[in-house]
């Protein structure tokens, strides 16, 4: 069975048909890609997924289970996480506080012990403290732990968003444009880290990209978007290959 | 030690030395007797800005009435230590009417909530506005009573309640509330500070308080990542609601007749506790009971030099913007207290 099936998904924006009858299947632990030119709908079908947009058609099934219509925060329960195009961390967190909200829903005390700090409070914060130092140690950002995370340098913000998402323990991460912003150095990090989360976690990941070496590189299948609608999908080989998208985003 | 746990240490550590400070000097008798009389309404003041930072600062939703939250916890405690007066012991009766001034405190804080925390913008602001200034006309308005027959409510005099001989009033319209045992006094409102801070401060470092703040810095991230937004921002703000009620309680219980006037309950006094809040820092605990005990105590000290007074209130107000909001002068304030800290430190060693 496939981890993630979309068919037909889409919505209109006044009058734009912003994303238009998208279909996409994942098998898990793959690494599919998504691309297109700026406009084309690539975060719109992320935020169609993560009910941040509800979809005038069309349906979203995780693992078997009908997700369409659930509300952001239900869908991160289901197992779908994802980061942003524009970086959105808690920016007046410290960085290992980023993750353990990123944990909140794994670990367990009621309001009455988070005021008094009585009962389970020291027991599972120290759970929640050491999980979020191994995610933070896989993503080099254990040394980190107490900065505020707008104070991070930039790549390092982009991997926390990735830590923090993964915190919660998702079936399917959905990575917007991760490498957007980032010099060489950071890009070639990133994809290290992208390929670590793979091995270690066993994750499937949908990734948005621009930087065609990143998705050439890593990428095993793509979807390519143009003007909402689906111009080529398949092996990463034969699509950059495909001379239409060539023409619509290479070529470009 | 962890940071946070240090930090919250210092500031019970303020609180406890300048009560011991204030203490002597009472006991000693070098305090006028006018200042006796300011200690307990600067403490419970202190307590309105520590919970309207909870709102504020640390979920960061604005409230502009949280002096009608003050309003219900005083009223509610009012009725009840007047119903339980000389029936239980007058400890246990405070405690008990402190209990339901913060309950029924925090169920207004609900019944608010409820509509309004769910939509996305700044909704709050204006309907804490209304309610402030409405519970403080209804408690204007009405008259309520107690005989043997049961409770007696109107809306036109007390005369219309027509109690029994036995009868008792408890709110007189706008007469309001006369004879409240008066049981507050500067020790139980510093340990209603010490009880406010520790709760507000131990949230804020747990789950709850992180999924808090979660939401104030970026609401949608926090979605993403299963947050309930509705549920944390409703306990954010009961119980900030509630400990807004903790101060009402010790209001109500400081004044021999309490009435729903502006003076007392209006919103310039909500926009007061939230003078108090941002020039404390806007998140900073410590800094809300920094600035409150300062500006409360501040322009009453100065009214000997009349003429002066506001000059110099409004200098200290501009300093305290600058010292709290100017990012160099964050910086230079947090290195100089490492140094002090580190000097204690060494001393200590
Ligand atoms: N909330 C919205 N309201 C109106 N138009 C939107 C909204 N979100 C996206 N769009 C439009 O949908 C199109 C696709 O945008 P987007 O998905 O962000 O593109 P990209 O592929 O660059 O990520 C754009 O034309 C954008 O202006
Ligand atoms: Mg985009």
């Amino acid at each position: 069975m496939a981890l993630l099936e979309v068919t037909n998904l889409s919505i209109t924006f006044g009058g734009l048909r912003a994303v238009d009858n998208f279909n996409l299947t994942m098998e898990k632990g793959e690494l599919y890609g998504l691309i297109g030119p700026n406009g084309a709908g690539k975060t719109t079908v992320f935020n169609l997924l993560t009910g941040v947009y509800k979809a005038d058609e069309g349906l979203i099934k995780l693992d078997g289970l009908d997700i369409t219509g659930h509300r952001t925060a239900e869908i991160d329960r289901d197992g779908i996480a994802r980061t942003f195009q524009n970086i959105r961390l808690f920016k007046d967190l410290p960085v290992i506080d980023n993750v353990k909200v990123g944990l909140h829903n794994q670990f367990n005390y009621s309001t009455a012990e988070s005021m008094l700090h009585c009962g389970r409070y020291h027991k599972v914060e120290k759970e929640m403290d050491e999980e979020a130092m191994k995610l933070l140690g896989v993503f080099d950002l254990d040394k980190e732990r107490d900065y505020l995370s707008a104070n991070l340098p930039y790549g390092k913000q982009r991997k926390l968003e990735i830590a923090r998402a993964m915190a919660t323990k998702p079936k399917l991460l959905l990575l917007d444009e991760p490498a957007a912003g980032m010099n060489p150095n950071e890009t070639a990090e990133l994809m290290e880290t992208i390929q670590l989360i793979r091995d270690k976690f066993d994750m499937t990941i949908l990734l948005i990209e621009h930087d065609m070496k990143l998705v050439s590189g890593i990428c095993e299948k793509l979807t390519v978007l143009n003007f909402g609608r689906i111009l080529a999908h398949g092996d990463t080989k034969d699509v950059l290959a495909n001379p239409e998208v060539i023409k619509a985003y290479i070529g470009e | 030690m962890r940071k946070t746990q240090k930090k919250t240490l210092i500031t019970y550590a303020i609180v406890i030395i300048a009560y011991i400070i204030l203490e002597i000097f009472m006991k000693a008798g070098m305090m006028s007797s006018h200042l006796k009389g300011l200690l307990v309404p600067m403490v419970y003041y202190a307590i309105a800005a520590v919970a309207l930072n909870l709102c504020v600062g640390i979920l960061g939703e604005l409230s502009l009435g949280h002096a009608g939250f003050m309003c219900v916890g005083a009223f509610s405690s009012a009725i009840v230590s007047q119903l339980l007066s000389g029936a239980i012991p007058d400890a246990l009766r405070f405690i008990l009417a402190l209990i339901i001034g913060v309950v029924i405190s925090a169920l207004f804080g609900m019944l608010i909530g409820i509509p309004v925390l769910r939509l996305n913008g700044d909704y709050l602001a204006i309907v804490t506005l209304a309610f402030g200034e409405i519970i403080k006309n209804i408690l204007n308005s009405i008259y309520l009573g107690v005989d043997s027959a049961g409770v007696h409510l109107s809306l036109k005099s007390q005369m219309a309640l027509g109690l029994a001989d036995d009868g008792k009033v408890l709110i007189n319209g706008a007469m309001g509330i006369t004879g409240t045992p008066q049981d507050s006094n500067f020790t139980i409102a510093i340990v209603v500070l010490l009880i406010s801070l520790f709760i507000v401060q131990n949230m804020i470092d747990s789950r709850d308080g992180r999924a808090i703040m979660s939401i104030r810095d970026n609401r949608i991230a926090s979605e993403s990542v299963g947050i309930n937004i509705t549920k944390y921002k409703m306990t954010g703000f009961v119980v900030s609601a509630a400990i807004a009620g903790a101060a009402g309680v010790l209001f109500s219980h400081n004044i021999a007749t309490m009435q729903a006037t502006s003076q007392y309950f209006g919103y310039n006094v909500s926009i007061m506790i939230l003078v108090y809040v941002v020039l404390g820092g806007i998140g900073n605990i410590r800094g809300s009971v920094i600035a409150a005990c300062i500006l409360y105590l501040l322009p009453e000290l100065l009214r000997g030099l009349n003429k002066y007074r506001m000059l110099i209130y409004s200098i200290v107000l501009i300093v305290m913007m600058i010292i709290n909001w100017s990012p160099a002068l964050r910086d230079k304030r947090d290195k100089l207290r490492k140094k002090l800290m580190k000097g204690a430190g060494h001393g200590a060693a």
